[in-house]
């Protein structure tokens, strides 16, 4: 049976990858972040999963209002760096895990959460950023990754409720998989996206750290009361771009109800964004 | 007319609905456009005759030619594909940001470290002076 190592809670600031990919780190705009999350770069070090599931929005790379899946599994064996306007990242290749992310696919449809299967997907930074946030900048990406992307561009997005779900039905997934390197396979989970910005309109640059604060105390402590703020809510009080936190409740619902807090940071500013980075592990 | 929102008395803000969406299909997808290395060599060789390409209408067409960040916005453009031109202009976000609210690039950055714009007076239209561009300076 797969073991489940953690769920990581992170912003993906697209800023923060070009910091690192133009060795910007040290400089004293971005050398507190950097400072602020060495403890987790440590802890992810130090746990190393075999599997990151990262669940992410894109931002116009690989879809566009063409054709919009609310929920979308990669189950290809790598992705690459999307080109969003300015040429791909320079970062390693993603390594897809075809093998579970099938088993993925199976279950989660089985358990009815009909999830969009994607073969080809270029990745942009709302999946390559959290990893350049835990991993630095390493040769290849330690682990191999199944991209699971989350409509958050067209309103609406699914709700908080449905995103708690469909992390538990991975979860049941994750505890069924018996597949050839399932015994003791360590698998982390990633939501990605918020905390409070807007980047739109005259309100942009909006932020809002007490609502940041909350969100993170209900999604670990109550998350069956969490899920249920209305989206109109996330955008009054976390701006348009902070309903991105929807999809930290998918990480939610793979760990257990109880949760212990391994590690959190929030940092303002990273560009026009509330920088937030938390980990959970099942309580022990 | 579609029938009003309960998101649709926060200031300064153009939630990316079916409304935006149906309104700003063409735009939206002349930016997307803008991901591919030969497209954006076309567009800068030749805007309007790249923007012939695409059914965009008259406004639109003069919004994105004069890079009117707020009114693409205002014409159904989605800020992840109208940033798609600013990057092409080598523009940052923090330039975008500041353009939509009336400020400079520069002040709009000095705004977020100064902690960004608060949430206080800026969560309903009519709330309280200054639901616009100025009320990111009390925080």
């Amino acid at each position: 049976m797969t073991q489940i190592v953690g769920g990581i809670g992170t912003s993906h600031v697209p800023a923060v990858g070009a910091a690192i990919d133009n060795g910007k780190q040290h400089e004293p705009y971005w050398r507190p972040y950097f400072d602020k999350i060495q403890p987790a770069r440590e802890w992810m070090a130090a746990e190393q999963p075999d599997v990151c599931i990262i669940v992410y929005n894109d931002h116009a790379s690989a879809f566009s209002l063409r054709l919009i899946p609310t929920f979308a599994l990669g189950v290809a064996a790598e992705f690459q760096p999307a080109d969003e306007g300015y040429g791909p990242r320079r970062v390693p290749a993603v390594a897809g895990h075809p093998e579970l992310a099938w088993h993925l696919a199976e279950s989660l449809i089985g358990d009815e959460f009909d999830i969009t299967i994607v073969n080809e997907m270029d990745v942009d930074h709302g999946l390559t950023v959290p990893l350049s946030v835990m991993y630095g900048e390493p040769e290849e990406w330690p682990c191999r990754i199944i991209p699971i992307c989350v409509n958050v561009i067209q309103y609406p997005p699914p709700s908080g409720k449905r995103c708690l779900s469909l992390g538990r039905a991975i979860r049941r997934a994750l505890d069924s998989y018996g597949g050839s390197d399932a015994e003791g396979l360590r698998v982390a989970v990633f939501g990605t996206g918020g905390m409070s910005h807007q980047l739109q309109g005259e309100r942009a640059g909006l932020v809002n750290t007490a609502f940041d604060t909350a969100f993170m105390d209900k999604l670990i402590a109550e998350p069956d009361a969490g899920c249920l703020r209305p989206h109109t809510e996330y955008i009054r009080e976390a701006g348009s771009e902070g309903i991105e936190l929807v999809m930290w409740f998918v990480m939610r619902g793979v760990l257990d109800d109880r949760v212990d807090e391994v590690f959190r940071m929030n940092h303002v500013p990273t560009s026009n964004t509330s920088n937030g980075l938390l980990i959970l592990r099942n309580a022990q | 007319m579609a029938a009003a929102r309960d998101y649709d008395d926060i200031p300064g803000t153009y939630v990316f609905d079916g409304r935006q969406s149906q309104q700003g299909y063409h735009l939206n997808m002349f930016c997307m456009s803008l991901n591919d290395e030969a497209n954006r060599e076309r567009f800068r060789t030749d805007e309007a005759a790249y923007l012939d390409g695409f059914d965009l209408t008259s406004p639109q067409r003069t919004a994105v030619l004069k890079r009117d960040w707020l009114g693409l916005l205002q014409l159904g453009g989605n800020i992840y594909y109208t940033f798609k031109l600013a990057i092409l202009d080598g523009l940052s976000m923090q330039d975008v940001g500041g353009a939509m609210s009336g400020v400079t690039g520069g002040e709009f950055a000095q705004m977020m470290i100064d902690g960004g714009r608060s949430i206080e007076g800026n969560r309903r239209v009519g709330e309280s002076a200054g639901t616009h561009s100025s009320a990111g300076h009390t925080s």
